[in-house]
Order: structure tokens, then sequence, then C-alpha cells
């Protein structure tokens, strides 16, 4: 598709600058002037109060879901342990319930997992879809498609959530390929818009700076993936809930794949969403002995190191550690960023800690517009000297 | 044996860089390159051929410059490359991209394994494999970290989990998004990659109409989920530079941390 500019009804307020993500759009004359590198991504039609930028799409239609109802959460579990994500996603689907005056229900799929109803109803189904099957054992991606397609063609949800889970991130594109919908990655916010009551999903996007709020405005459900650890569960102890076994049809044949093994790997791996204070390094830290010294540091505060992806693939720290958008998502009381410049996908872990101390050479870098206090300068200046006033007694 | 290869031009974004007056992205000098899972994804593709004696085809949607990502396949050992370049795939979301590629594929016709990276670094959705799995109604395994064996109709692969992984038959065709564990990409050969950026190379470009599709299935036309608003990331943050010396800015810091109670 083509976007371009009505020039006599442009008067150059640059909103759609602003909101190009591209940087594909400029003043010129006092009007607005579509670049070359227009992806025709659309971010600019919508800023427009002047409806000067145009586009030969149609316009299309929304058709009535007024009879879509309820928020669902699929309810991850392996071997009969329930993902904490999932209690996680019923805390915010109770409050996006809430607001919708809809109720909130919990998809329970496996082998003899009925006992877990118990805590997805504590933590605010008000529904529990239960499904068990030996089929149903072990996860896999088509027998749990087929389920789920069944269960929202009968009951026909307004929205699904799932967890940003090696499970969930597998599990979702499949749905909702399946049930002819459109899906939002690792969103860090959902809420549902007063006006449409539609749910707006945002997320980092456009592998920059900037932050989407998406909409699916087309289909139903709708449908989103939420990382681990960004959302709050909430304990509900009065909730009342139901519990609704379904009967499932499932032919092994069909299932397309056979799990021959299940290999649990007792790797040394540091919970750093449990941690409470966090001391991390990105490139600027420079080697592994500079992550010797960022170890001694977290050592004396009582915390853990951690990485960006950059530290991660230079191998100067597990990927274990890894925080950020491919990495782990964190909430410390305190988070201690060296060397990181601070691109969007590592602040997309990270940006949800209580404090934020950033230490770098460059005051331009982005990692100082999100903490609490900055220091510019060489981390192997400041960092020793942290670890030396910290050992002079400054604790006591 | 035939696979098919999904590979994606990205910005390299570990260098990204934000204007301090606008807020926006700067954009100049950064570089395009492959992404990082996809060339794993090649890796195994090309390391199949040369042990089953496959043919294998690399397909990239993407604007006319893309068709670099499809020289670098070739100069790594892929055999022909298919860029999917029209204007009216821009802007589009997962499942409009998914229609696509999968269309791609259903073109090309025969294939057993149909192999992609787990995901994008300018995207990180890992959406695009498993959708195009179930375009193409094929089973697929994600984060595949390693190939066991591939049999007369079935894969033998490791797929990671966050706390160990799964030995998984899948039949075949198949579709698999792997992940960076499973191999160390080669280096594309100089003389492959000089010729696989000449004009000869053995590249062809597709639009929607090459594909029997229409318009409105594409791009953002064709998209479900739209782009209501973007905006730079906003913090309640002191944002508080420390002015001084070292020993003069370390100390101030640590008598905040204290006032917070935070050490």
């Amino acid at each position: 598709m083509t976007v371009w500019i009505e020039r006599e009804l442009c008067n150059g307020c640059k909103r759609c600058i602003q909101a190009c993500p591209y940087g594909a759009i400029e003043l010129e004359d006092g009007k607005a002037r579509i670049l070359e590198r227009c992806t025709g991504c659309g971010a600019c039609l919508a800023v427009c109060k002047q409806e000067a930028v145009k586009s030969d799409i149609r316009p299309r239609e929304i058709p009535d879901f007024s009879d879509r109802s309820g928020v669902w959460v699929f309810a991850e579990q392996r071997g009969g342990v329930l993902h904490p994500v999932s209690l996680e996603l019923l805390g915010k689907a109770r409050e996006l319930a809430e607001a919708l005056g809809q109720e909130v229900a919990a998809l329970l799929l496996g082998d003899g997992v009925g006992a877990l109803a118990e805590t997805l109803v504590r933590h605010g189904a008000e529904k529990v879809f239960l499904g068990e099957d030996p089929v149903l054992r072990d996860y896999r991606s088509l027998p749990y498609t087929d389920v789920i397609e069944n269960l929202i063609e009968k009951h026909k949800p307004n929205v699904l959530l799932m967890g940003a889970t090696h499970v969930g991130r597998d599990l979702a594109p499949r749905v909702s390929r399946r049930v002819g919908v459109g899906l939002t990655a690792d969103c860090t916010e959902l809420a549902i818009d007063p006006g449409e009551r539609i749910l707006l999903q945002t997320r980092p996007a456009f592998g920059g700076n900037v932050m989407a709020t998406i909409a699916n405005r087309f289909s139903r459900p709708q449908m989103a993936t939420v990382r681990p650890g960004v959302m709050e569960a909430r304990e509900i102890p009065e909730n009342q809930g139901e519990v609704i076994p379904f009967p499932v049809e499932l032919s092994e044949n069909e299932a397309g794949t056979v799990v021959l093994e299940v290999v649990k790997e007792e790797r040394q791996r540091v919970d750093l969403s449990q941690a409470r204070v966090i001391v991390a390094g990105g490139r600027g830290v420079g080697d592994r002995a500079g992550f010797e010294v960022l170890e001694e540091l977290a050592g004396l505060l009582g915390g853990v190191t951690a990485g960006t992806r950059v530290a991660v693939e230079e191998g100067w720290i597990g990927a274990d550690r890894q925080v950020g958008q491919t990495g782990q998502s964190v909430r410390p009381e305190l988070y201690i960023a060296c060397g990181i410049s601070g691109a969007i996908q590592h602040r997309a872990g990270m940006m949800n800690a209580r404090y934020i101390v950033a230490v770098n050479k460059d005051p331009r870098a982005p990692i100082f517009q999100v903490a609490d206090w900055g220091i510019v300068g060489d981390l192997r200046d400041v960092v020793p000297q942290m670890i030396e006033q910290l050992k002079s007694g400054a604790l006591g | 044996m035939k696979i098919i290869v999904l590979v994606k031009q990205v910005p390299d974004t570990t260098e990204v860089q934000l204007d301090p007056k606008t807020g926006n992205l700067i954009r100049e000098g950064i570089e395009s390159i492959m992404n990082p899972d996809d060339r794993h994804a090649v890796e195994a593709a090309v390391g199949l051929k040369e042990m089953l004696q496959a043919r294998v085809t690399a397909v990239s949607m993407g604007p006319p410059q893309a068709v670099d990502v499809l020289s670098e396949a070739i100069g790594m050992g892929v055999d022909e490359g298919i860029l999917l370049s029209d204007r009216a795939f821009a802007g589009a979301d997962t499942w409009a991209t998914s229609t696509t590629l999968g269309r791609a594929v259903e073109v090309i016709g025969e294939y057993d394994l149909v192999i992609c990276g787990r995901q994008a670094i300018d995207g990180d959705t890992a959406q695009i494999g498993p959708q195009v799995a179930e375009y193409l109604r094929i089973p697929h395994v994600s984060y595949v970290s390693g190939i066991e064996s591939v049999e007369a109709d079935a894969v033998v692969v490791r797929r990671r989990l966050e706390d160990g992984f799964e030995r998984i038959r899948c039949s075949m065709p198949a579709l698999l998004t792997v992940i960076g564990e499973l191999n160390v990409p080669r280096y594309p050969h100089v003389g492959r990659l000089i010729d696989a950026c000449r004009e000869k190379a053995p590249i062809k470009v597709w639009n929607v109409a090459d594909l029997g599709l229409k318009t409105a299935e594409v791009g953002l036309e064709g998209s479900l989920t739209h782009v209501v608003k973007t905006f730079a990331p906003k913090f309640q943050r002191r944002s508080e530079i420390l002015q001084g010396d070292t020993r003069t800015v370390v100390s101030g810091l640590l008598d905040r941390l204290k006032e917070i109670r935070v050490i």
C-alpha cells in the first residue's frame, strides 16, 4: 500500500513525524513529506488531526462481536506443576474482565491434572475448563490446538491470554492461525479501551526504542502472550469457581509428534526474577574479567549479576542471566546497569525495577532516561570505587 | 530430499540509539544483517544437504535490498533463492506474513522440511514459524536445539525447554524453528558469494500475483492486528545525574541508596 500527504490539508503539526517508527517523514516548506524509506506501515494515519495523511487502503468494516464474552487464560502445566505465569495472567484477566463486565475462565489441559483447578480458582478463575486425556499428557502443538479450537468455537470467548513461555510461544501462534485471529506477542501492558471496549496490547516494537499499542479489531478472540514476571498474581481466597470437565476426542495418529523423552537438566539456573538486587553489565563491561568485578559488587549488595544480549553473545556471562526481550523479565528493588546503552529490548526486561542506577561513559545513552540516578563515567573507575566505599564501612 | 529455509533481513538492533531531543530512533548508519536465528536455520539446511543430498531453497519476504540475505544464504551453500517483494507486502503483521510465506512454500510445492529461525531480532514474536506450519497444515517443532536423525518420513529433534529439553519424533513434511544452540553457522564461501551477487545468480523475485494472492490478503490490508499508536516509553524516574569526581558521585549514590533503604 502507499501513503501520501494532501499538502493543502497539512498544517505542519509534525505529529506524523513523531509517530513514524522509520523516520520516513520530514517537514519541507512547513508541510510533511513522505520519504522513500516509508514502509507503508500506516502508523502516521491515525495521528493526523487534519486527515491530511491518505492511503490507498480500503476502510474495513468491523464485524459484530457482541456475542463474544469472557476473558480466557491458558493455564500452562508441565508434569502436573502450574507455571507461575498462568496465575499472573489470571490477575490481569480479572482486571480486564471487570472492565468489560465479563467473566474469567482458565483452560486446564493434561492428564490427571484436575487438582490444579482449585489453585486457578483461588487466583481469580470463575470457570475452569478441564480437558483430560492421555494424548494431552505432554504438551504437543497439534492436540492442544485441536482442543482449544473446539472450545473457542463452542464458547466464543472475547479474549485469550497465554504466557510467553516455550509452550505458550509455540501454542499461541498455532491456535491463532487455526481459528483465524490476530496475535500480539510479549505484551508488557494490557488494558481495555473504555470507548471501543477492545483489548489494547502494548509491547516494544519496530526493533527500536518505541512502544506500540496494538489492537485486534477484526477477529475474536483477541489473543496476546505475556512474559513471565510482567504481571502480578493476586490471591482471592473468597473467589468461587466452577470446574467444567469436557470430553476430549483425540487420536494419537493425528498428533504429528511423539515426545520420546523429557530430560530435566540441573542447570545452575539463577532465578533472576526473585533477586532483590541485580548488577547488570553490557557491551561497556568489555570482557569476562569486567564481570568478575561486577560479581564482587553484587556480592557486597546481596545481589546477583546479569547481562544484556551482547554480553551473553560475547560469552562474558551465561545465557540464563540474560535480561531483556529475549532473556528474562526482572523486578528487583535495585537494578544497577553498568555499560548498558539501554536499547528497548533490554529495557523491556528491567523497567519494572523499583530503583534503577545507570553507569555509562556516554551521556547520550538512553539508559539514563529510565534511571533514577545516573553516573556519567568509566565503570572501570566507578565500580571499584563503589566496592571500596562499601567495604570501608559505608554499609555500617 | 527438499528443504525450504525461511530467512529475514533485519536491522542490526544492537547498535540502536535514541535521538536525545526527539526521542526518535536514529536509523542512519544501522547495518542490515541476516537475522541471527535464521543463520542457524541456513546452516541446518546446508548441513542436511551435505549428509542427505538435499536441494535447498531459501525464501525471504522483504524490500528489494533483502536480496542480500539470499545471496548470503547461497554463499553458505543454499541452491537457490526466492525473494517475495511487492509494495503490497508492506506493513504486514504475523498473520499476513505467514499467509505470504506459507503461500510461497505452497507454490514451490515439493518439500520435506521447512526450517526457519525461532524469531527475528526486530520483532521478537517467534510467531511466524508455527503460523506458517499451521497455514500448511503440517506439524512443527519450535526451539529446536538439536537434529538427531532424519528417517524416511520423520525427523527426531531436541526441543529446548526452560529447564531441560524434549526429544521429539515429528512426522514429515514438517516445519522446524531453530535456536542458536543448534549449530555454528559457516561463513559464506567467497567465490559462491560473489557469484550469488551477480545478475545471473539463481534468485527469483515473486510478487503478489506470482503467489496467486490478492492484495487484500497481504501486507497492512491483510493484517488482523494494527498499531493504534506508538510512543517513546516514559518512566516516572528521578533522572538525577550525579555530578563531581568519582569519589563524590559514588558516595552520593550510596547515600541515596541508604536513604531509600535498599542497602
